[in-house]
């Protein structure tokens, strides 16, 4: 359900953003998704399809690049991706990480004429 | 052709929320967003601490909720000022929201304020508000696993309390098992062992919040 607020502050900010370069139809949305914040690219596009209407964002493709969760070692500094839920480090089995991946929400650009 | 924007999509949310914090600041407010899964004792940790903080500080609540005002209620009882937001269905509060609540408040009369936000522990985690701290509660009877499944949430986390430790005895919820998950994710926030219904543990957290607001 929370797709919903994240998908009017993203065609906000499509709009803006094509203002900005001079786009009058935006074609392509490339955005970026962190894998922790749950959010839900069906349900995107879902509420984008209502939400975009009359807008320049209208008919674009929404194209979604996932991030995975990542997380560092506080011991060794060594990076992994958060695949098993016991936030062990795999390469010096060290306790205590840092989130450092996972929780973006990002327009990377937009396309269009 | 193709444009960079390389913007976060709640990055509007999160200026409202620095005005927020500024707004706060202004008026020497201390605000904690409280949040948990539904049923986890938000309210009832709120009334605790009003019970042993009210002679000594000024307190108001916001209560957040996809409908009703039963929360507010509660709260109003006890002589506190309470705001009610009913969401209207979106499952977490933003910063646009608590803009306009805060704004209603007698900020000047206020030394301490929480945000009572949506039961859930997903995306509450993700709009930053402008409070000063982030509360997160668990209990007992949920299960020793949140932690684990709720990563961002206890990121997020400055203090953690573990609610309805009385029940600790019936229920299969290792506080050892718990407490580990959180300090491996979450090396800052302390935690705390209470119980609403008891009253155990609530002057630890009452000092602790003590301490945060320099009192």
């Amino acid at each position: 359900m929370h797709e919903l607020a994240i998908t009017e502050e993203m065609v906000k900010l499509v709009a803006e953003e094509a203002a900005r370069a001079g786009i009058e139809k935006v074609e392509k949305i490339n955005l970026i998704v962190g894998k922790l914040t749950g959010y839900v690219n069906e349900s995107i596009q879902f509420y984008f399809d209502v939400l975009s209407k009359n807008t320049v964002a209208e008919g674009a493709q929404l194209f979604f690049e996932t991030i995975p969760g990542m997380l560092q070692c506080n011991s060794c500094r060594k990076t992994f991706e958060l695949d098993h839920f016991d936030y062990i480090c795999p390469v010096c089995n060290g306790v205590g990480v840092k989130l450092v991946g996972g929780n973006e929400l990002r327009v990377e650009s937009i396309e269009g004429d | 052709m193709e444009f960079k924007v390389l913007k976060d999509i709640l990055s509007a949310n999160d200026q409202i929320a620095v005005e927020n914090r500024e707004l706060l600041d202004g008026n020497k407010v201390f605000a904690v967003n409280v949040m948990s899964s539904p049923g986890s004792g938000k309210t009832s940790t709120i009334l605790q601490t009003i019970k042993g903080l009210k002679d000594k500080v000024k307190i108001a609540v916001i209560e957040g909720d996809v409908s009703s005002s039963i929360d507010a209620e509660k709260i109003s009882k006890e002589g506190i000022t309470a705001l009610q937001i009913n969401t209207g269905g979106e499952c977490h509060l933003d910063a646009n929201m608590l803009n306009r609540a805060i704004k209603n408040l007698p900020l000047e009369q206020i030394d301490l304020l929480f945000i009572e936000n949506v039961g859930n522990l997903i995306c509450t985690a993700e709009f930053q508000l402008g409070m000063h701290k982030n509360l997160v509660i668990s209990s007992t009877a949920e299960g020793d696993d949140k932690p684990l499944k709720y990563p961002l949430m206890f990121t997020v986390a400055d203090v953690v309390l573990i609610n309805k430790m009385d029940l600790q005895p019936y229920i299969d919820f290792d506080v050892e098992a718990y407490k580990k998950a959180v300090v491996a994710l979450n090396q800052r926030a302390e935690i705390f062992e209470i119980s609403c219904t008891t009253g155990q543990g609530i002057d630890a957290w009452l000092a602790w919040l003590k301490k945060q607001m320099g009192i």
